[in-house]
């Protein structure tokens, strides 16, 4: 080969390791059949019924009430998560108190925990019969069978995000930068919130998004506790199971295209606070 | 760290006791903190996990073991693995495939291939099994085709296999991507020039370096195959003794007020989870080297 033949384009750079066409192949393959082509299905029901199709569904108010409990209370869920985990995060990563490890393990609960298995739990401890649900009870609030029961399933399974986006920022914070200001006279607060602060921002709007999404989109362990009363504390994906039971796959499809759009939005705007974070701190 | 104030200010008298106030919070402060987050995550974690062992077991050992041996429980605990035990492998060697090409190899539009990878995690379960449900039933995309050579996907095995691999697609290929981009390709480039096939290369070189990253993946991979609900549920057709698994059986059981049963078979689940975790934290603290940084799920 001469100096001077023209480098043919190649789809991939050169490399001397085997094996990428049969792994990219195989990659491209499993995705379109697992992923792509029944996500599509939906993409395909979703634009038979055209926008218009899809705002009448969301106009039942039925539907209307379901998609406002599903993304208020996932919002106040997700707020919830974020202030608390935050907090957890804190404690693990900066403060040395016996039985920590453990304390850092049982975060990932909600993870490990089957939904269904975390819905029956939560309904049970949180039921007015149950041990924090008569403690609840006794002070007025009804936990179990409302909208607070959604809350509280929502909290539980979207705090591990909120906790584990944090942590390893914080563990990484230069404690240098703390001594120096707190050298130059800032007091602890002071230092906490102009120094420290800042820079977990983009961190914890991540963990907030994450578990908001989750929140919105979560089933198992709300619809146990949840009462699902129509109208009073009924969510969207119960409704999505509703619709399938009725044979009214286009309703279903209605539902899920508008909580895939919001679930869209949320990842954009994930990647917008890293861009944005990645600009402003140079890290995300 | 403290010897630098210590030295600097040599004249002030020296308080060994007391934490360098200057860089964080007071010993009332912190141990308010601590006693806050650690009350916070039993009432929202502990309390419910303990319930769970609590109530299976409030009518004694007898009635929890006789749950059991009821053939519909067991029926459902052999769906549950024979689904984990198609799903599991099926994404391992997908995720091994998927991390090889992505992160040995430079190509155009690899950061959207991680996206479209990603996607499972982002879509609500019961969403995860509705698209199932479009594309198999009869009206739906492909129905006509599998109705007409009478091939049952939906409300049966391969309906719910699939809807597991969808849920659980991410966990390997997530995990091993960033793991085999850190690690880099030098090693493998050696073995080939010194001979080694590229499948040697892969087996001697670049397993051994992905071991316990592998080994974390299949774990969680294999949690979340055996205890999802939302997306089974919606496949499933939920047929006693025949397409429930595990944690629809717990749901049955809990609708007919069977909370002792329903507790009991829970405690499967949980006893999983709390297995799944500490193997989990075990990997964390010993080989969080080998694992990929921030591959927590």
């Amino acid at each position: 080969m001469t100096a001077s033949t023209k480098p043919r384009w190649r789809f991939r750079r050169p490399s001397v390791l085997p094996g990428f066409g049969i792994t990219f192949g195989y990659t491209i393959l499993c995705l379109s059949l697992v992923v792509l082509i029944p996500l599509g299905a939906l993409v395909v029901r979703a634009s038979g019924l055209g926008l218009s199709g899809i705002l009448e569904v969301a106009a039942d108010p039925r539907v209307a009430s379901a998609l406002k409990i599903s993304f208020g209370v996932s919002l106040l869920a997700a707020l919830t998560a974020s202030v608390f985990g935050f907090l957890v995060a804190w404690v693990l990563t900066r403060y040395r108190f016996p039985g920590r490890r453990i304390v850092d393990a049982v975060v990932d609960l909600p993870f490990a925990l089957p939904t269904a298995v975390a819905g029956i739990a939560l309904a049970q401890v949180y039921a007015p019969n149950g041990v924090i649900g008569a403690q609840l009870e006794r002070i007025g609030i009804k936990a179990a069978y409302t909208p607070v029961g959604i809350f509280i399933a929502m909290v539980f399974i979207g705090l591990p995000f909120a906790v584990r986006t944090v942590q390893p920022l914080i563990a990484e914070i230069d404690k240098e930068v703390e001594e120096a200001s707190a050298t130059l006279g800032a007091s602890r607060r002071a230092t906490l919130w102009k120094v420290v602060l800042p820079p977990l921002i983009p961190a914890v709007l991540t963990g907030f998004a994450l578990a908001f999404a989750r929140g919105v989109g979560e089933y198992g362990s709300i619809i146990f506790i949840a009462g699902n009363l129509p109208y009073v504390s009924e969510i969207a994906p119960l409704l999505i199971v509703i619709k399938l039971s009725e044979y009214d796959y286009a309703g279903a499809a209605a539902i899920a295209t508008i909580m895939l759009g919001i679930s869209f939005l949320t990842l954009l705007a994930i990647n917008l606070i890293q861009a944005w974070s990645r600009r402003r701190f140079g890290y995300v | 760290m403290s010897e630098t104030a210590a030295t600097t200010f040599a004249a002030l008298p020296a308080k060994p006791d007391t934490p360098r106030s200057a860089v964080t919070e007071g010993r009332a402060v912190r141990w308010t903190l601590i006693a806050v987050a650690i009350v916070f995550l039993a009432l929202f974690l502990v309390v419910p996990l303990a319930t769970v062992f609590v109530q299976a077991l409030s009518k004694g050992w007898e009635t929890y073991l006789a749950t059991f041996r009821e053939p519909d429980a067991l029926a459902a605990v052999r769906l549950t693995l024979i689904v984990a035990a198609i799903a599991v492998p099926f994404n391992l060697v997908f995720g091994i495939a998927a991390s090889w090409a992505i992160a040995k190899f430079e190509f155009p539009g690899k950061s959207l291939l991680v996206t479209l990878i990603d996607l499972p995690f982002s879509v609500s379960p019961v969403v995860s099994g509705l698209i199932y449900v479009l594309v198999f039933s009869a009206q739906g995309v492909f129905g006509a085709f599998f109705v007409q050579h009478g091939i049952q996907v939906l409300f049966a095995l391969p309906g719910i296999v699939l809807a597991t691999i969808f849920v659980t697609f991410p966990f390997v290929a997530r995990e091993l991507i960033p793991l085999m981009q850190e690690q880099g390709t030098a090693e493998e480039e050696a073995a080939l020039t010194l001979g080694a096939s590229g499948l040697w290369a892969f087996l001697t070189v670049t397993l051994p370096n992905i071991r316990w990253g592998l080994l974390y993946s299949v774990l969680l991979c294999n949690a979340r195959a055996m205890g999802e609900f939302g997306a089974v549920s919606v496949v499933s057709g939920h047929i006693r003794g025949l397409t429930n698994t595990i944690p629809l059986h717990v749901e049955i059981l809990y609708n007919e007020y069977n909370f002792v049963a329903a507790f009991a078979v829970a405690s499967l689940l949980a006893g999983l989870a709390l297995v799944t975790l500490l193997i989990k934290s075990v990997l964390e603290w010993r080989y969080a080297g080998e694992l990929a940084a921030g591959g927590r799920h």
